[in-house]
């Protein structure tokens, strides 16, 4: 959202009340229950203590916390790095018009559809070696390949699937955004004789800008809180090599039935992502209002 | 009079272009190679029966069968679920475009009293794992008599998709010069007049990425769809669940079911496809 010369209206919030009733009725009764869970303890559901703080501190203090998050933090940094520049990529190479684009179309936004526990699955079955295509394939090239053995294996085969099931995602949110631009200043760069890297840097990738800021924004969260995907290939294993942050918070939430610290832990959850998206989204406004700036 | 198109001579002569109509090609082409395989390699799984998938690798099915589908459109749990799913994602597509679309409307034409705020609140509202929410949300859905609704889920599926479809429908708003709203005015258009006729068709690409990840996303989201349903509402997700039983995993039939849940998205996007791929002519209001 910029903030170039918009008229003030108060008005505008009749528009923005729809929006809110809809989202406040089933947002804020659950997070102000989980709130209450997190100062308390459950012992059972009649007997419960205000703890006030106590269960923030014991898991802010938790070794196997920080591990999962460093192991979390990888994992989305990874994740971002191949998604997003693939995922441009990919929609600068989907045709613009004509049957082949309606066709690539559906066929880029297929891995998109599977209930992702399936996406799980067939990533279990595909990454064997004795009944899996990719996993036969690697054994005849010669790779040593295990995913439930190896923690290397199995991390790489989490990001796959990951980059398989969720790059679609960038891709159609830019190639929408890339649709967007009109001809005129195509026909304008041709007039001007700029080379293809020009184009993309100083017309495509700027009028990206509002997508992929989306894109980002949503592949951080959703890969943060990511679980059944590489709950279901790899269980958390080998060892908990790929126990990423929100199938630790699952162990502990029904594993123990702790409701007091799994809410705890819930909202400390929810503030990380809360910092992360509001620094990366603060960052692209800046670095596209310098832009802006740059051409003027 | 320059000529138009990709074999359009550029300053640096024809074999730039050829080049990079080559590459992408060829990018294209691997990539589309990557994301069918294991598509392949699960329609391959829908149809062999559990002893085949899992004693011997070969491409195409020995045993063609056609048994895991048959099931499937058989057993009333198993296509209920579908139809169950379906009808809540609808519910869920139209009710999020409909509020999304003057909520982005605002935000994007005008500035008021914390907008800034209450647009990055609402991407917040996805910033939760579900799995302590179940609970809250299982008690506040039966107190108001929402359980086991397709309604319910609908309503339940709005707290992540309708900000999706606000930040989506915003970010191509802001797109369209706003001279074209004050031209539109002066012209005497009335404001909806305007914004059905005039503005809509502008942001056909918008409108139509934000139809398709409502309906994606309502579509695939288990937990929640799981909680709050029961019998009558159940969706297919949750059925699939269903697959692992004392003597194993039913890997065949969650295949073939797992095939047949591409279906109705694969259908939405071909519906959408002219809205995501048709450009925007400026210069014709």
């Amino acid at each position: 959202m910029n903030a170039t010369n918009k008229p003030i209206n108060q008005k505008a919030w009749w528009l923005v009340l729809p929006v809110l009733i809809c989202v406040a009725f089933s947002a804020i009764v659950p997070l102000m229950t989980v709130v209450n869970y997190s100062v308390q303890d459950i012992i059972s559901p009649e007997r419960r203590v205000f703890v006030g703080t106590e269960w923030f501190a014991s898991v802010m203090r938790d070794d196997e916390l920080h591990q999962a998050l460093w192991r979390q933090l990888g994992f989305s940094l990874s994740v971002l790095l191949v998604e997003i520049p693939l995922g441009i990529g990919l929609a600068l190479s989907m045709p613009a018009k004509g049957w082949k684009s309606s066709a690539v179309l559906v066929v880029v936004a297929l891995s998109l559809l599977i209930p992702w526990n399936v996406v799980g699955t067939i990533w279990q079955i595909y990454g064997r070696a004795d009944i899996g295509l990719l996993g036969h394939a690697l054994q005849v090239m010669g790779v040593d390949y295990n995913y439930t053995g190896s923690a290397t294996d199995a991390w790489l085969t989490v990001l796959v699937m990951d980059v398989w099931h969720w790059t679609p995602l960038v891709a159609l949110l830019c190639y929408a955004g890339l649709r967007s631009i009109p001809d005129a200043y195509y026909q304008a760069a041709r007039i001007d004789g700029a080379s293809k890297f020009a184009v993309f840097r100083y017309i495509q990738l700027p009028k990206m800008r509002g997508v992929l800021m989306i894109a980002v924004l949503l592949r951080f969260m959703d890969s943060f809180m990511i679980y059944t995907e590489p709950f279901v290939l790899t269980g958390g294993g080998p060892g908990n090599a790929t126990t990423f942050l929100s199938q630790y918070l699952t162990q502990k939430a029904v594993g123990q039935f702790d409701l007091g610290p799994a809410a705890a832990f819930s909202l400390i959850y929810f503030l990380i992502i809360l910092l992360f998206c509001f620094v990366l989204y603060n960052w692209m406004q800046r670095v596209g209002t310098q832009e802006v700036e740059v051409e003027k | 009079m320059l000529p138009l198109g990709g074999k359009a001579r550029s300053a640096k002569g024809v074999n730039m272009t050829e080049k990079r109509f080559h590459k992408r090609s060829i990018f294209l082409v691997l990539y589309i190679l990557f994301a069918l395989l294991p598509i392949y390699w699960m329609i391959n799984m829908s149809f062999k029966t559990n002893e085949e998938i899992l004693s011997s690798f070969s491409f195409f099915p020995q045993h063609l069968t056609w048994a895991n589908y048959a099931r499937i459109f058989t057993d009333e749990s198993w296509y209920s679920g579908y139809i169950n799913s379906l009808i809540y994602v609808a519910i869920n597509t139209v009710i999020s475009l409909t509020v999304a679309l003057p909520a982005a409307y605002a935000f994007s034409r005008y500035s008021f009293l914390g907008d800034k705020h209450v647009f990055f609140w609402l991407l917040t509202n996805r910033m939760t794992p579900p799995a302590v929410f179940l609970l809250p949300f299982f008690q506040l859905y039966s107190t108001v008599g929402l359980m086991d609704t397709h309604l319910g889920v609908a309503l339940a599926h709005l707290l992540f998709n309708v900000p999706l479809a606000v930040w989506i429908l915003e970010g191509f708003m802001s797109g369209i010069p706003r001279e074209i709203d004050e031209t539109a005015y002066i012209d005497g258009y009335s404001f909806p007049r305007f914004f059905a006729t005039i503005f809509l068709p502008l942001i056909k690409a918008g409108v139509g990425v934000a139809a398709f990840f409502c309906f994606m996303f309502s579509w695939v989201e288990l937990l929640l769809a799981r909680t709050l349903t029961s019998v009558n509402a159940k969706p297919i997700v949750a059925t699939m669940t269903r697959t692992v039983s004392a003597s194993g995993m039913d890997w065949a039939t969650l295949a073939a079911a797992g095939v047949l849940t591409i279906v109705p998205g694969a259908i939405v996007i071909w519906f959408v496809r002219h809205y995501i791929a048709k450009g925007f002519a400026m210069g014709r209001v």
